[in-house]
């Protein structure tokens, strides 16, 4: 793990093929920071879902130009995902996630991103400002890191 | 680019569809299209095999809850095998195996489905 903050930025057309991409971009510096294959694996599907939302919701059909920018920061025993877009937003308090032997239960469809992201990562946040900026912002603590001291 | 492919494999009264590859948002209408054509068939007994499936994100995992209601309301379902632990580990972290029959090995999950149409089952 660096001593010192590090940015990793991509920016990126908002369109699910690119997903692939932005799933190789973060689970390669995730790894590079030693997480440990399962979390490289969790990070991956988290940023995977938070990228998917801003794709199949934020932006309208004919603004098929529009980008979302993925940032990854690492601090010392910390990895911060942050995604933003410019498009609609919306308001987090009404996406909560669901309860999952409801969900189970009346085999419902879609909604399941946001419970994964939640799930997958140990801190969930969003910013929006509808139009301006929106984000969500996934921090992931490295624990169990290979070298357990570090001067600065 | 082909990051996401369908094999599939007709037996008498079953259909193996073996998906290879990711299946993430972009790729999960492909495995929608395959699934409609096979109810479009009546083909309701369908064995999905993981195991050259190296991804899978929620839009993948909608794929099947899209259609499990209407393939049981048909006598039929949706089983799975082969999933590697990357995998499994998704589909456990939302519950999904307390509602999908997901088996360790094509051949077990083949000789259900053979169970349930031979006629002197007794179950």
């Amino acid at each position: 793990m660096p001593k010192a903050k590090i940015e990793y930025k991509l920016r990126i057309p908002s369109q699910t093929e690119n997903l692939e991409i932005i799933r190789f971009f973060v689970g390669k510096v995730a790894e590079k920071v030693g997480f440990p294959e399962d979390d490289v694996g969790k990070i991956e599907l988290a940023i995977d879902e938070a990228c998917t939302n801003v794709m199949k919701h934020a932006y309208r059909e004919a603004e098929q130009d529009k980008t979302l920018d993925v940032a990854i920061q690492i601090d010392y025993q910390k990895l911060t995902l942050i995604v933003t877009d410019h498009g609609k937003g919306f308001n987090p308090d009404t996406v909560q996630p669901p309860d999952m032997k409801e969900y189970l239960a009346e085999l419902r469809v879609g909604g399941l991103g946001i419970f994964l992201m939640r799930t997958l990562m140990d801190e969930v946040d969003y910013t929006i400002k509808p139009g301006v900026r929106n984000q969500v912002r996934m921090v992931k603590y490295l624990i169990n890191r290979k070298s357990s001291k570090v001067v600065n | 680019m082909e990051n996401f492919k369908i094999v599939r494999l007709d037996g008498t009264n079953l259909t193996t569809l073996k998906i290879i590859g990711f299946l993430d948002a972009h790729t999960a209408p492909t495995l929608e299209e395959a699934i409609q054509k096979l109810l479009d068939e009546e083909q309701v007994n369908i064995l999905v095999d993981f195991k050259d499936l190296n991804y899978i994100s929620s839009a993948g995992l909608g794929v099947f809850m899209g259609f499990i209601e209407e393939i049981r309301g048909k006598n039929g379902d949706i089983k799975m095998c082969s999933m590697s632990p990357k995998i499994y580990r998704v589909f456990d972290l939302l519950g999904f195996p307390t509602i999908y029959q997901i088996y360790e090995r094509q051949e077990e999950a083949l000789a259900t489905f053979t169970q349930k149409s031979a006629p002197t089952s007794n179950e």
